[in-house]
């Protein structure tokens, strides 16, 4: 069977930058594609290449049998006709209709009793009953989310594409919809690329992540890959994250939860209930070593374990530790000479509960 | 130039209907021919990625500093009897293009385009590029767009072309009797008869039309500027 989307295209922006794109995404099971990146490194182009807002300048884009961009037989499939479910940045509801109109908008397709009952279906899943007839402007951040989503799926895509989805909302609204829509990619069980340059966001959503920057893709593998065993240093300098472990919550109170990785417990943040898989995130530079046998401190995770690697990197160096799972620690050149550090040695790894990061999964 | 100054001579103090008749008629007919004229090029001048679009702007921007008579004098070539559209209308119809009403609509319609088309095109300018993007990856076609999406947002805009194109083919003068000579009922507008009026010493005659001339053009002028008042531009609610 065809890979679902295959994608090898350039595109210049004269004076700005050069976006080179090679992409392929399996076919089976459905996946939800993060492309990661900081701002400026093209992320939002390429999914305006696929939606068929902006067309490279060279190359294909192929989805499943069909291609829809091929320059060098001149084949530019319009966006009317890709069957694409599209979320700009910043939603763009119509502010000439009313939440109902947006959702209704693109159905003109189904007869007046059919685009009625989606339209009633949609308002039920995204929870927007009672607001059928407010106009756009009236909407929380969260409901103009919920209705351009809805507005998006209403039209049932082959492929939804969406750009910085929770970015232009507040924290809290943004960890609840977040996991909604992982909710909601599931069940959609359509293939779906999701632009974001958050890695809570990247880790919650995504089966696979592109990481991008200046343009081109970096690295495309599964989350965990990506962020703790980056390709090279401009990877790992993007995603900023040196541990990415598989955990699971084995307790939670009062929003400090224990979670056991590779048999390791160690404590967290993130209201998790009990039981709940999860990606344990920690920053290198949050973790201290200690030579083995030494006082008490106030962290909640002291961990000792065996020194498997020392990458110096200027006049810092990267020294991993294997705690039961792989933990990295970014400490100065000074402090490892002092400690003594060398493969073999044991130390003990000091974290505070809240450099502990924790990411709900899929399983 | 059949401009004759008898007619109106001996009308005393009296308001000439017959030439405030044609030419609300004749502003009527070109404001709603440039409505769906103008739609299609100020929408080609918004959204066309083409180099070469300065041309056709500049041109359609021509009328603006072009002196009427210039533009009259190469209507009247253009439509006369030794032109090929000239001709080709003369066959059609029966009698030649200039002198007649017919006529005088065509010369309107070129003198008032960027008076309709500006304003249009300023208005398409302002809706946000990605609610129509977002129209078309919905599926909706690139005119079902255009009529459910842009023209509901660029209303004031659409509502300020046709007005400025009305108000300026009302006091249109130079082109008029260049193209459409002085016929009374047929070609004679207000602003001809107004100076038919003065050249006949009729003051009283020509004091009343200007005056109503003047009350219209404000009352015009006064919608343009209420319908482009920031507060229900686009939007009422809110």
């Amino acid at each position: 069977m065809a890979a679902a989307l295959t994608v090898d295209c350039r595109k210049t922006f004269p004076g700005r930058f050069f976006m080179s794109a090679q992409l392929t995404l399996p076919p089976d099971p459905p996946c939800v594609l993060i492309l990661f990146g900081p701002s400026g490194s093209g992320k939002t182009t390429l999914l305006r290449c696929l939606a068929g807002l902006e067309w490279p300048e060279e190359g294909r884009i192929q989805f499943g049998s069909t291609t829809w961009v091929d320059t060098a037989s001149n084949v530019r499939l319009a966006p009317q006709v890709r069957r694409i479910g599209y979320m700009p940045q910043d939603y763009a509801l119509f502010p000439t209709h009313t939440v109902a109109g947006n959702i209704e908008y693109g159905l003109s397709d189904l007869s007046a009793e059919a685009r009625k009952e989606r339209v009633r279906e949609l308002i039920e899943l995204f929870q927007l009953q009672g607001l059928e007839q407010a106009n756009p402007t009236q909407l929380s951040g969260g409901q103009q989310q919920r209705v351009a989503l809805a507005r998006a799926i209403a039209r049932r895509p082959q492929f939804l594409l969406l750009d910085e989805p929770l970015s232009a909302l507040d924290a809290p609204t943004r960890a609840k919809l977040c996991s909604e829509l992982r909710l909601l990619l599931k069940q959609l069980a359509i293939p779906a690329v999701v632009v974001t340059h958050d890695w809570a966001e990247a880790l919650t959503l995504g089966d696979v992540i592109a990481v991008m920057q200046g343009g081109t893709i970096l690295q495309t593998d599964s989350p965990q890959e990506v962020f703790s065993r980056p390709v090279n240093a401009e990877v790992a300098k993007i995603v900023g994250i040196e541990t990415v472990v598989q955990g699971q919550v084995i307790a939670s109170d009062d929003g400090l939860a224990t979670v056991s990785v590779n048999g390791t417990s160690l404590k967290g943040l993130g209201a998790n209930v009990s039981g709940s898989p999860v990606y344990v995130c920690i920053r290198a530079e949050d973790v201290l070593l200690e030579q083995a046998g030494s006082g008490i401190t106030s962290a909640r995770n002291r961990l000792s374990g065996l020194v498997t690697e020392v990458l110096p990197q200027g006049v810092m160096m990267t020294v991993t530790v294997d705690c039961g799972f792989p933990l990295r620690a970014m400490i100065t050149r000074g402090a490892g000479k002092e400690l003594g550090l060398k493969i073999g040695s044991t130390v003990v790894a000091t974290i505070k509960a809240g450099a502990v990061h924790l990411v709900p999964r899929s399983v | 130039m059949p401009v004759s100054v008898g007619k109106t001579a001996d009308k005393g103090g009296t308001v000439n209907w017959l030439a405030i008749w044609v030419t609300f008629k004749l502003a009527c007919l070109t404001a709603s021919v440039l409505l769906v004229v103008g739609l299609p090029i100020a929408y080609w001048l918004t959204f066309s990625k083409r180099r070469w679009k300065f041309i056709v702007e500049s041109v359609v921007a021509l009328p603006l500093v072009l002196p009427p008579t210039v533009l009259g004098f190469y209507i009247l070539v253009a439509i006369g009897p030794h032109s090929p559209v000239g001709r080709f209308y003369t066959d059609l119809v029966g009698h030649p293009l200039p002198f007649t009403f017919e006529g005088l609509l065509v010369a309107s319609i070129f003198y008032s385009l960027p008076f309709a088309v500006q304003p249009f095109a300023t208005a398409f300018e302002q809706v946000d590029r990605r609610l129509i993007e977002t129209s078309w990856t919905l599926g909706v076609s690139k005119l079902k767009t255009f009529f459910h999406l842009i023209v509901p947002l660029s209303t004031a805009g659409l509502i300020t072309g046709v007005v400025l194109s009305f108000a300026h083919t009302l006091g249109e003068f130079g082109v008029v009797l260049m193209v459409g000579g002085n016929i009374e009922g047929e070609t004679r507008t207000i602003s001809i008869d107004i100076y038919d009026e003065v050249q006949a010493l009729n003051y009283a005659g020509a004091a009343k039309t200007a005056l109503l001339l003047l009350a219209v053009s404000y009352g015009v002028l006064l919608l343009v500027y209420a319908v482009n008042r920031k507060v229900w531009v686009v939007w009422p609610q809110r």
